[in-house]
């Protein structure tokens, strides 16, 4: 029987299937982090049960660690606990950890395919619902909660009822200056923020072949963002390049076999998905959000809607709701909207290829007066990378503040918080109230617009700049 | 798990849709390694306003959450369940949640009931002008019933039958799991080595 890319992958996983039951599905790879792992390692101690097996097992330090004075003991005590909590765990559970100062230290989601671990036709878990980073490889990759973590370390297994499939056609290319992330906060606008429910998603066609691997990891991570259960892209060279060579690839003859399987599990010509939506990236432009859900977004060139502009009783009163906590005025143009903090940054848009972004467009500019520019890389191999091109250097010279790496500002749970009422413009994925620090106010944007608006201090967009430099 | 089968409490209407699950709980309340005390950071920025539905004496003692469609999407966080738990909610009734987050509530004990939009405006509805109101949830049945003669409400609900059963028995998942060994250990047996490791 024909079959698409998610079904080829889950039924390669199927431990065990009856009637009535959800399938019982291996897991080839769980990734952990300090936040949502305590209660996990602490009902298996209750338990005396041990970590089933902890070499496909990896945890690291993120959501939580500060990026200035790492090296020194973490100043909230009860961040440190938490992280020492990990730390203890690991050790007794024999389980590999990146901790704060360990060279492969970063966002779960930066670290596994960094090293070559995030391979196609895997099944990757993480206490943390962007796993659906993964996917971008062909893996089939998802957020779970504490317990199925506990689940997951006793019996490297989880129990899940097989999701329908959906496929999401991109054709065409993008136009200059627009990128993944683009497209996905359009795709996301159009389909609200439910419409992935239930489903795991092929992104597929012309421009998502396009794209780099990690630009197919930024549209992947963001799949969540409209309710799916996971985002997937099937492998192509573009795939093998990428993972060719990295610690944890496989090598000589391993390599050959894999690449073989792999090259396998693209959708069948005549597999069947049970929605399909087709999108144009052609007409796609640089895209931001007004309000405080990832589907409340609109075009930079566009205005901040109002409760008139929908039909649905509820849709009116989410908007007001969402203009009033944003303080914004419908029919103001977005590229009025001041911003005070700029955020590059997060598993969505903190990789090397973003940050040379960012720095090809501030080059020989400087960050606006009453704005300020915070860059995070994802990972401490990326921070290294950036400072080996000199990307530090210009981050430097306009004005920004060059950190360390590690979740940060995408959930204001170290140090870097919004104050209330202050205004964002980030390359994170979740706009909600409060998620940069209470009473904060996000707009989501891509690596271009974030660069360009701080250099104005309004949402702007690159063509604005070179508009501004050569008035 | 302790098991469930019926409820009745007090029902508490909150008039919101895309609760996600950072309004449910913000991320600095997350600290604790513990699975209790999380109560505080319930509804956190809410909490303040006077007029917010949890400050009202009223529902002082709510336990059935009604809320609008897509309550708990986000993050993946189940500390929003244990918030939630901690401050004494058994079921949450909306007409759409997220995805991890009804799979959170079901490991954890707490019922997430799927009932259809309308019924969640007439328990609005009834909740508002009747403060105190119970509303009763049979997992039994999947029925919710709440208030009496032409304001009744009275409806089905729907929850997977997995789901259902366990919480029924009170069933720990890991256990049920664990009784899978050998199906565990035979696939082991079959997978490729050239899969990736960690140690
Ligand atoms: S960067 Fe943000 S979205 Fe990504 S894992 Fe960290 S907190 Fe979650």
């Amino acid at each position: 029987m024909a079959k698409t890319l998610a079904e080829k992958v889950w039924d390669e996983h199927v431990v065990r299937s009856a009637p009535g039951e959800p399938d019982l599905l291996y897991i080839d790879l769980h990734l952990i982090h300090e936040v949502t792992s305590p209660q996990a390692f602490d009902g298996l101690r209750l338990a005396g049960r041990p970590v089933r097996r902890p070499d496909l097992t990896l945890a690291t330090e993120d959501h939580n660690v500060p990026t200035v004075d790492w090296d020194k003991p973490i100043a909230d005590p009860v961040s440190r606990t938490q992280v020492d909590t990990l730390r203890r765990n690991a050790a007794e559970f024999g389980v590999r950890l990146h901790p704060l100062g360990d060279v492969e230290q970063g966002i779960v989601h930066v670290v596994g395919p960094q090293l070559g671990l995030t391979q196609p036709g895997m099944t990757i878990v993480c206490g943390d619902s962007h796993t659906s980073t993964h996917g971008a490889f062909g893996a089939i990759a998802f957020g779970i909660g504490t317990s199925e973590v506990e689940h997951v370390l006793a019996t490297q297994t989880l129990s899940q009822a097989k999701p329908r499939t959906m496929a999401v056609t991109v054709n065409g290319s993008l136009p200059p200056g627009v990128t993944a992330k683009d497209l996905v906060l359009t795709l996301i606008a159009h389909t609200g923020t439910g419409g992935g429910q239930g489903y795991i998603v092929e992104y597929r066609g012309q421009a998502i072949e396009e794209l780099s691997m990690e630009a197919r990891m930024t549209v992947c991570n963001m799949s969540i963002e409209w309710g799916a259960k996971a985002g997937m892209i099937a492998p192509d060279q573009t795939t093998y390049d990428y993972i060719h060579g990295r610690p944890e690839a496989p090598k000589g003859a391993d390599w050959e076999a894999a690449v073989a399987h792999w090259s396998t599990l693209a959708s069948d010509d005549d597999a069947e998905f049970d929605a399909e939506i087709v999108l144009d990236a052609s007409e796609m432009t640089p895209f931001v959000t007004w309000g405080t859900n990832p589907g409340q977004g609109v075009p930079l060139g566009g205005v901040v809607p109002g409760p008139d502009d929908f039909e649905e009783p509820n849709d009116k009163i989410t908007t007001e709701k969402a203009l009033e906590y944003m303080g914004l005025a419908a029919g103001t143009p977005m590229r009025e909207v001041h911003v005070d903090t700029v955020f590059v940054g997060s598993c969505t848009n903190g990789r090397i290829e973003d940050l040379r972004l960012a720095a090809q467009i501030l080059e020989g500019h400087h960050v606006a007066d009453g704005t300020r520019l915070l860059v995070v890389p994802g990972s401490v191999r990326v921070r290294l990378q950036a400072e080996e091109e000199g990307l530090h250097e210009v981050f430097l010279a306009a004005g920004a503040e060059w950190r360390g790496a590690g979740c940060s500002m995408c959930l204001g749970m170290n140090p870097d918080q919004l104050a209330p009422q202050e205004r964002s413009a980030s390359t994170s994925n979740r706009n909600f109230e409060g998620r940069q620090g209470k009473g904060g106010r996000t707009h989501l944007v891509s690596v271009p617009v974030a660069a360009a608006t701080a250099v104005r201090g309004t949402l702007s967009s690159p063509a604005d700049l070179v508009l501004t430099t050569s008035s | 798990m302790q098991a469930f089968t019926q409820h009745t409490g007090v029902g508490v209407p909150l008039r919101r849709t895309n609760v996600d699950t950072d309004q449910i709980i913000p991320a600095v309340y997350l600290k604790r390694v513990t699975r209790d005390g999380f109560e505080d950071g319930l509804f956190a920025a809410w909490r303040g306003e006077e007029s917010f539905v949890l400050n009202r004496p009223e529902y002082a003692a709510g336990s059935v959450l009604v809320a609008g469609p897509d309550f708990g999407t986000g993050s993946s966080r189940e500390h929003a369940v244990w918030a939630l738990q901690n401050y004494g909610f058994r079921v949450v009734i909306s007409p759409r949640f997220g995805d991890i987050f009804r799979g959170n509530s079901g490991k954890a004990g707490l019922l997430a009931a799927q009932v259809e939009e309308k019924v969640v405006q007439r328990l609005w509805d009834l909740l508002e002008s009747r403060p105190g109101t119970v509303v009763t949830v049979d997992l039994k049945s999947r029925t919710v019933r709440a208030g009496e003669g032409v304001e009744a409400v009275e409806d089905s609900f729907d929850i997977d039958d997995y789901t259902r059963w366990r919480l029924l028995e009170g069933l720990d998942d890991i256990g049920i799991t664990l009784g899978h060994d050998a199906d565990i250990a035979s696939y082991e047996t079959g997978r490729p080595s050239w899969r990736p490791a960690t140690l």
